[in-house]
Parts: structure tokens; sequence; C-alpha cells
């Protein structure tokens, strides 16, 4: 995804000389191409996050369209008031970046692991919270997102879902429908889709006819999809690499209880209130803290059996 | 003259004595804090936008204006009456600071207030943004230069020290900032707290061009600023030696001024020594 995003912000950069990205020296060789071709759109600010986004907002202010980015959490929680007061409350046309969404560098440990990032987020007025589940989607989703003003959050994962390229499907703040069912529905939001999609094949095998969605966008939400899930299925699986609290589980919650729409059964598949301890990859890590297909299919078929 | 109709047309003196007034207005009218750290910068401000910015009131948003940042959001008072005095919008409005439901917050806020670039009040993020309009003049061959105002207590923040190194790397010479320096933080003396000695030593260290002076003398101030205009190749730093509440005694490097209010006969004291000042410029 990571790539992808680059090649994408290399066109949005050729195009427009107030693209800008700067970097709080991450990126190594993968952000070596764009700094030659665009040395004056491109800022490396040292290993200074809180003075990065303060920049990206000084230089927004000024007309440009700033790309913030680093690892994890360097780009979201170290610098989360200077997002906050400075980006966001002046509507900032600041895209800050994060490479490494959920449990991407699971070898490196809790420092890294970016499990909290949507939930916090999505808090902050004005700002608009994408995920993308594979790289050619993150490609679309980097052009359309740059189409809009104002604050925005991008979260790359390094694991992919996979599927083939389907540029038309792919519309920011609309969830997309990967297969229709009726029986239940399952919801992914990120490169994590590929453990619902996995589990839905077994579903289909076991007879079911399991709906498949996956969110790009956190906020704003496309409670369209949300209410005609609750409505036509038996119940909502959520999947996602991220703390339960307060993300995309959370926002499909409260979205069902403020309409009214109660989904015949709701589960959510997320890392428990608790910091991991160990390290693995990024698959590892998804099996022991229970965010894999096993797990998705097990909650499918509690509710599906009732 | 009082009328601000253009660059080098007004009385700075006669503009820092009407802030320091409505400052303490506004803060006995809000029943707010801050008073001292407002009364500390009335000259600064009335040197910069009496005289060294280049600013026209009836465009504020005019591309090749100079831009302020008071990275010190707590002491909004003294911008919002210097805005004021200078004709972005009426002195009637100053009644509203800290009222319910007014866009006048305690801590300086840009939405509504023609005028404000930046709002702040954590500190520690004017000067990083600072930067990013610096940096961005540059990058876009505009000529006109970038202030922040930063309070002494404030340079506790790391944050402040990150961008003092990016503006040094990046040779910001069109960025100035000014260093309200009156020794006097939230709960007690700055060598008492956090000291900053040597503090000039420390922007020269950094890679800055320096300028130590007296933060309340009008010719100082400006002398210092116009020749931080000058300076090539180095982001300027002016070192504002000031007193926290000046211009009322009895406020005068106080630290109980940071926080109290002035009310009743503490508030008329006030006002009857800054009114003494102001009659200069009667008849």
């Amino acid at each position: 995804m990571r790539d992808s995003f680059i090649k994408a912000l290399t066109q949005l950069a050729a195009a427009d000389p107030m693209v800008t990205l700067i970097t709080g020296d991450l990126g190594f060789g993968v952000l070596t191409d764009f700094a030659k071709r665009f040395p004056n759109q491109f800022i490396n600010a040292g290993v200074a996050e809180q003075h990065m986004t303060g920049l990206a907002c000084g230089m927004a202010l000024e007309g440009h369209k700033v790309y913030t980015y680093s690892i994890g959490n360097f780009t979201t929680l170290r610098c989360l008031e200077q997002i906050r007061n400075d980006v966001c409350y002046h509507n900032c046309d600041v895209t800050v970046v994060s490479v490494g969404g959920g449990f991407s560098y699971g070898q490196l440990g809790v420092s890294h692991f970016a499990t909290e990032d949507l939930a916090i987020l999505r808090t902050l007025p004005n700002m608009k919270v994408v995920a993308p589940s594979d790289p050619w989607e993150t490609s679309i989703l980097t052009h359309q997102m740059a189409e809009l003003n104002g604050p925005k959050y991008l979260r790359l994962d390094k694991g992919k879902a996979g599927l083939p390229e389907d540029p038309n499907s792919v519309q920011f703040g609309k969830a997309r429908t990967i297969r229709e069912g009726k029986d239940i529905t399952l919801i992914a939001i990120g490169a994590i889709l590929s453990e619902a999609l996995s589990a839905a094949t077994t579903l289909e095998l076991e007879g079911f006819d399991p709906r498949v969605v996956v969110f790009n966008t956190a906020k704003p939400l496309d409670q369209d999809t949300i209410l005609k899930a609750a409505r036509e299925t038996k119940g909502i699986v959520i999947v996602e690499e991220h703390i339960k609290i307060g993300g995309l589980a959370s926002a499909i919650a409260e979205c069902c209880m403020t309409n009214e729409v109660h989904p015949k059964a709701f589960r959510s598949i997320g890392v428990e209130d608790s910091f991991p301890t160990i390290v693995g990859d990024q698959d590892y890590l998804r099996k022991v803290y229970k965010l894999d297909a096993k797990s998705i299919l097990e909650a499918a078929r509690e509710i599906l059996k009732n | 003259m009082k009328k601000y109709s253009g660059r080098n047309t007004i009385d700075t003196e006669w503009l820092a004595a009407k802030v320091r007034r409505h400052v303490v207005d506004m803060t006995h009218r809000g029943k707010s804090s801050h008073v001292g750290s407002g009364l500390s910068i009335c000259d600064i401000m009335a040197v910069l936008y009496g005289k060294v910015m280049q600013l026209d009131s009836s465009n504020p948003t005019a591309s090749d204006r100079d831009r302020f940042i008071l990275s010190k959001g707590h002491a909004g008072a003294a911008v919002y009456a210097t805005l004021a005095e200078c004709g972005y919008f009426s002195t009637e409005q100053l009644k509203l600071h800290y009222q319910n439901g007014s866009v006048f917050s305690g801590h300086v806020s840009h939405k509504g207030v023609p005028g404000v670039e930046l709002s702040t009040g954590s500190l520690g993020h004017g000067l990083n943004v600072g930067c990013g309009m610096a940096l961005a003049a540059k990058k876009q061959c505009k000529s006109h230069h970038t202030y922040v105002l930063l309070s002494d207590g404030e340079c506790d923040e790391g944050s402040n020290w990150e961008a003092i190194l990016f503006a040094a790397h990046h040779q910001l010479d069109n960025l100035c900032v000014a260093v309200d320096y009156n020794k006097i933080q939230s709960l007690a003396p700055v060598a008492d707290t956090i000291g900053l000695e040597p503090f000039l030593d420390k922007w020269v260290s950094f890679g800055w061009h320096t300028q130590n002076i007296d933060g309340h003398n009008h010719l100082e101030l400006s002398n210092a600023f116009e020749n931080a205009r000058q300076i090539k190749e180095k982001p300027s730093v002016v070192i504002c030696n000031t007193t926290k509440g000046k211009g009322v005694s009895f406020m005068e490097n106080s630290v109980l001024w940071h926080y109290r209010s002035p009310q009743g006969e503490e508030y008329q004291a006030a006002v009857s020594e800054l009114d003494i000042t102001l009659s200069r410029w009667e008849n």
C-alpha cells in the first residue's frame, strides 16, 4: 500500500506544485525518487513529529496541500494535539499518512502497533478517516482524497486483502459490498478484509449465504450500508485490526442505535482492552489475538445457529 | 496621530497605552486571568502592528501581508485589543471577550475574528506553524515576513526547540521570533521553575541571529525588528526583556497577576494609573 500511495502521490505532485510531502525522517528507499524528482515539494522535518504537523498546518494555511508521513503512531498519537488544534481546528488541507496500520510491524513491539488510531482520529472534528484494504484501492483513494479539502487520515497497511482490481467500485466514504448475501454480514476495514473473505468462503461451503462488506472510510460513515445489513441479515460481524473500543465496530453500533435499527446480532472482532506483550508477524498476531478467519467464523456460526 | 490608516502612521506609545487599558478592562469584565501576561506584551504588539509589520486592516487576508502568530495564546486579550485599535473590528466588540456566546475566547482564536492568523492556547504550537508559513512564503517567492511571539515559560515546550532547529537549518530569514522574557511563569519565576539561562546563547548556538533588548522601549523594539528584516540566511530572535504586568505598578513583577483578575478597588487603581498615561494624548 505504501508504494501505491507514493506512486499516486507522485502523479499528484507532478500535476500540482502545491502538493508537498513532509516526512518525519522515515521512508528509507521509498521516498527517494519522490525527493529527487520534486525537491521543492519534499521536506524531511527530522525526527520531530510535533514540528512536522505544525509545519504542515502553516504551509497548508498558505495554500499547500500537505502530506505528513511516518510509521505507526508517530504521525498520529505523538502529535495528536497538533493534529487537533492546528490542522483540524483550522481545517487545513493536511493528509496525515501512517504507514503500518494495526500489527503491520508486528515484530517491532507495542510502540509500533497502530491499534487505537481509527478511534482517536475519528473523534476529531473535520477529520476524515480512511483505511484501504488493497494497494490498488490505496491508489484510487489517494486520488479521490486529493479532491477533498481539509484534514484527512490515511492508514496504510503492510498486508493486503488480495482482491482483483475493480476501480469503479471504490468510492471514498462508501462501503463496498464484495459479496451479496442474505444470511449474515461480515464487515471489515483495511487489509484484514482477507480474513473476512476467508471466513465467508468457509461459510459458503457450509451452505450459508454471507454478505461481505469492506469499509474504506471510517469517517464519514456509510450509514445506509450498515442499516441495510442490520435490516436484511441475521447479524453483523465486524473485524478490525484495532482495539475494540471506539473503532469501526463502535461507529457501527452508534449508527445502529442512533437510527434505531437494531441488528439481530452483533459481534465485534478486535483487540481486547490490553497491550499485546508478544511480537510476531501480522498473520501470527491476528491468530493470537483472535482477529483471524477462525475467530470470525466462530462468531458467525454462533449467530447463524440461533 | 491616533487613527490607524496604514504603515508608519500610528503613535505606537499611544497604541500600547490603549491596548493596556483594554487588557485591564477585558480581564476585569471577564473576571479572567492573564492580565499580567497581556500587559507584558503591549509594547511589542504596538510596535509590530503600529510600525513594523506590513498590514492593511481593510484587507486582513491580503496575500502580501506580514503574518503574526501569538504563540502564548493566553495573552489573547492584547491581540484582540491591538486588532480592534488598528481597525480590524470595532473596540465595542472587545466587551464580548470571555462572555457567553462570544467568539473572543480567553486564548486567542481565529474563528470569526478578522486579523487573527492562528488560534493558540496550548503552548508550543505557534513557532512550528510559523515555520510552515515562512517556508511556504519562500517556496512561493513571496517577500512578506512571519512574526511569532513566544512566552519565556513556553520555551519549556520541546516542540519549540524542534522548530528552532528546523528554522536555522532551512535559513528562514523571513521568520522573526519575539520572546516575551518577563521571567515569571505560571507558578513561580522562570529561574526557579526551569531555568532558561544562558538563554541568548542557546539561540546563538542553534544558529539564530539574536538581539537582546528592552521589550518596553519602542525605539529598541522597532530598531530590532527592522534589523531582523535585513538579516539574510538566518532566522531572527528578539529577546524582549519585559516586566510582567507592565504599566500597573502593583501588578508588575508579580506571579499573583498571572491568574488574578482585576476587580473592585484593584481594578479602579489599575485604571487610574493607565488613564494617567493615556491623558498624555488628550487634547
